[in-house]
């Protein structure tokens, strides 16, 4: 028994080997350089000077970059609840259609087409001389073009766009692999409709909702093109100034800090909802 | 045990007129049973019949088009399935898989809004009764497949209902198991003392444990009755070779006359596959000239080495193919005009049973004439 179970041990090491170098390569290392250089002093043209320094995270604490950090928070969190709020039901219906393939294929083909090009027809539609406004100021309906570009409106719109199917893709899958004569079953004991589904499809689904989850906060934390594109001076994300401080202000430690935080925030909210899910389902346990 | 006599209670479940489709295919077709109160009440039919079709509409998963259902009298279709008075053991279980045994047990009574000590006497209680202490903190898939089925029918039986609908519980299980738990299942409806529906394609699961069998074809009842009834008077051809062995053929009535000394009809039909004329003992008169089906069961034909006149009934033919099974033969019995019938022959007493009969010995095989039945299914020339 022991030696086999060293054996497997081996050839566990031996089978991820390649995909462990590929993480330190493209993941370790790269984490490691921007902690470096986020201690360190800005060189005069980018680059750094080697001379360890707290420049940097002083550097962060200026109110005007907490403000940015605290609505990429904010931002993040609303476009992500969306984001699953509306992926809740399509998934579902989609797992209880005859016609999954075709759902399938429809959330798929946007990815045909590049992503900026996407965001380049939200301008299109939501500009104030767009199609939208076009259309409801010929029908009557408003005589002024409504605002609805470059501001958080339009930021959060477009995100919940772009990672929407991040979000239906894991759930739709969880969905599909749930028994639904379980329904029946809670049904059947004295459940509600809704009732059934909270508390014995959730459960069943939590690993899809969590992908979900992760899958969209991730991503939208770091956004950067969207709000560039379509977002306007009060929407501002942190993605945004790392590039201002790579590229225009030549900041590089002061770059690698705003990594650095980022990363840290989205690791921490991450694991602190994956803690809180396991307490609740050991709760859930111990009620019962 | 107390006695379960005829209408002793009166009806729990009427089902009336029930027809149901799925498209263009008719599932149910005007299905009309009554089930009394206490009862073990089995649905038996082949695979695809509708008997799960039927079970999940009392159950309120589905809707008919026409038809009523009534449990005490009172109309239950408008309700949804949560308020009905029955609980269901589905055919794969459905067990909750993220709760353990006692959980998937308690899971009723918490909807309840029971208190704690009470969920937990009733859930002791009912875990006692399927016989599964110290499994109880088990979850699903850790459990095998009988414990799994007997979580299920606890979760069911917590509820406390009026109705027990069981959708082929022990289809799922080896045949020792299935026997085991087919005798629990039968005590534990003696010991809660509820209706059971039970719904089954084994007949002779049905046959072993029920008050009344209701026999299903093709989304049709052909017969509901108890299972004496079923065995020994079939309605129809259907019913006759679905339930146990028989031999079957269709006749013509030629002659009726009544018997003083056995007080029933003693009816003599042509049967064209034996080539000959068999009489066969009737309640009622039966008009000549009818084409129906004549039945004889092969335990209730008897068969001797050599080429001997046994009475009435009787033929001769060659052993075709023997079939020993310890305590039985069966055997397929090739008759002189190439008609095959099947005859069982138990072993009672050794060596009382006279010569061995083998393979390729001259047999001559008879029956009398109160054994056989007549089915009154009409049959007509171009079948
Ligand atoms: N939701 C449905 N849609 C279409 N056809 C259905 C549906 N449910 C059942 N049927 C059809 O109705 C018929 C009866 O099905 P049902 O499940 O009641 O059979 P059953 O008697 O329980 O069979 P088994 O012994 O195999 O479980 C089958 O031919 C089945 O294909
Ligand atoms: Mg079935």
């Amino acid at each position: 028994m022991k030696r086999d179970k060293k054996r497997i041990n081996v050839r566990a090491y031996l089978y991820s080997l390649p995909m462990g170098i590929w993480v330190t390569l493209f993941f370790a290392i790269p984490i490691a350089i921007i902690l470096i250089y986020s201690f360190l002093e800005k060189g005069l043209y980018g680059g750094v000077e080697w001379r360890a320094s707290l420049a940097a995270y002083k550097a962060i604490l200026n109110p005007n970059f907490l403000i940015v950090i605290w609505r990429t928070v904010y931002i993040s969190v609303i476009a992500t609840a969306i984001c699953l709020l509306l992926s809740f039901p399509a998934s579902y219906a989609m797992a209880r259609s005859r016609h999954q393939t075709l759902f399938l294929f429809l959330i798929i083909i946007p990815f045909w087409t590049n992503s900026l090009i996407r965001v380049y027809a939200w301008i299109n539609l939501l500009s104030t001389e767009g199609l939208i406004n076009n259309v409801l100021i010929k029908l009557g309906i408003i005589s002024e073009p409504i605002p609805m570009i470059y501001n958080l409106f339009s930021v959060i719109l477009v995100l919940v766009y772009m990672y929407l199917p991040f979000a239906i893709l894991p759930l739709f899958t969880a969905i599909d692999r749930f028994d639904f004569s379980l329904l029946d079953a809670a049904r059947d004991l004295g459940c509600g409709r809704l009732r059934a589904i909270i508390l014995v499809m959730f459960p069943a689904i939590r690993s899809g909702f969590f992908n979900a989850l992760i899958f969209t906060l991730i991503p939208i934390f770091g956004a950067y093109t969207v709000p560039l594109l379509v977002g306007g001076m009060g929407s501002t994300m942190v993605g945004n100034i790392i590039v201002d401080q790579v590229q225009k202000t030549r900041n590089w430690p002061l770059a690698s800090a705003f990594s650095v935080i980022l990363t840290l925030i989205s690791m921490i909210g991450v694991m602190a909802m994956l803690g809180s899910g396991k307490k609740k389902e050991e709760m859930n346990e111990k009620l019962l | 045990m107390e006695y379960k006599g005829e209408g002793a209670k009166g009806v729990a479940v009427e089902i009336r007129n029930i027809t149901k489709s799925f498209g263009d295919f008719r599932a149910l077709d005007d299905v009309s049973i009554s089930i009394e109160k206490d009862e073990f009440f089995s649905l038996l039919g082949p695979s695809g019949c509708g008997k799960t079709t039927l079970l999940r509409i009392i159950a309120g998963f589905e809707t008919p088009e026409s038809g009523d259902i009534t449990f005490d009298g009172n109309s239950i279709l408008h309700l949804p399935p949560e308020k009905r008075e029955c609980n269901m053991v589905f055919q794969n279980y459905a067990l909750f898989p993220h709760l353990s045994a006692r959980e998937n047990i308690a899971f009723p009574l918490k909807l309840r809004k029971m208190n704690k000590d009470e969920i937990r006497r009733k859930v002791d209680h009912y875990i006692h009764l399927v016989e599964l202490d110290g499994h109880e903190d088990k979850r699903p898939a850790q459990l095998s497949g009988g414990q799994r089925q007997r979580v299920a029918i606890a979760r069911a039986l917590v509820c406390e209902p009026s109705v027990l609908l069981l959708d082929e519980p022990l289809s799922a299980l080896d045949a020792k198991l299935r026997q085991n738990l087919l005798v629990e299942l039968d005590e534990i409806h003696d010991k809660v003392g509820i209706t059971f529906i039970y719904v089954t394609h084994d007949q002779s699961e049905a046959l072993s444990i029920s008050d009344h069998i209701a026999v299903f074809n093709e989304g049709k009842v052909l017969q509901t009755g108890s299972p004496y009834e079923i065995y020994e008077s079939p309605s129809t051809r259907f019913v006759a070779s679905f339930i146990g062995d028989t031999n079957i053929f269709p006749c013509i009535v030629e002659n009726s006359v009544y018997d003083n000394n056995l007080e029933e009809w003693l009816i003599t039909v042509q049967i064209d596959e034996l080539g000959s004329t068999v009489t066969v003992t009737d309640y009622d008169d039966i008009e000549i000239g009818r084409r129906l089906y004549f039945t004889i069961r092969p335990e209730k034909i008897r068969i001797v080495g050599g080429e001997r006149k046994l009475g009435e009934n009787s033929f001769s033919g060659f052993v075709d193919e023997p079939v020993y099974s310890g305590y039985q033969s069966k055997f397929f019995v090739k008759l002189d005009n190439c008609t095959f019938i099947k005859v069982l022959k138990g072993h009672t007493t050794y060596l009382d049973d006279g010569p061995e009969i083998e393979w390729k010995d001259r047999v001559s095989v008879s029956w009398r004439a109160v054994d056989g039945y007549l089915v009154k299914e009409e049959w007509s020339e171009k079948r």
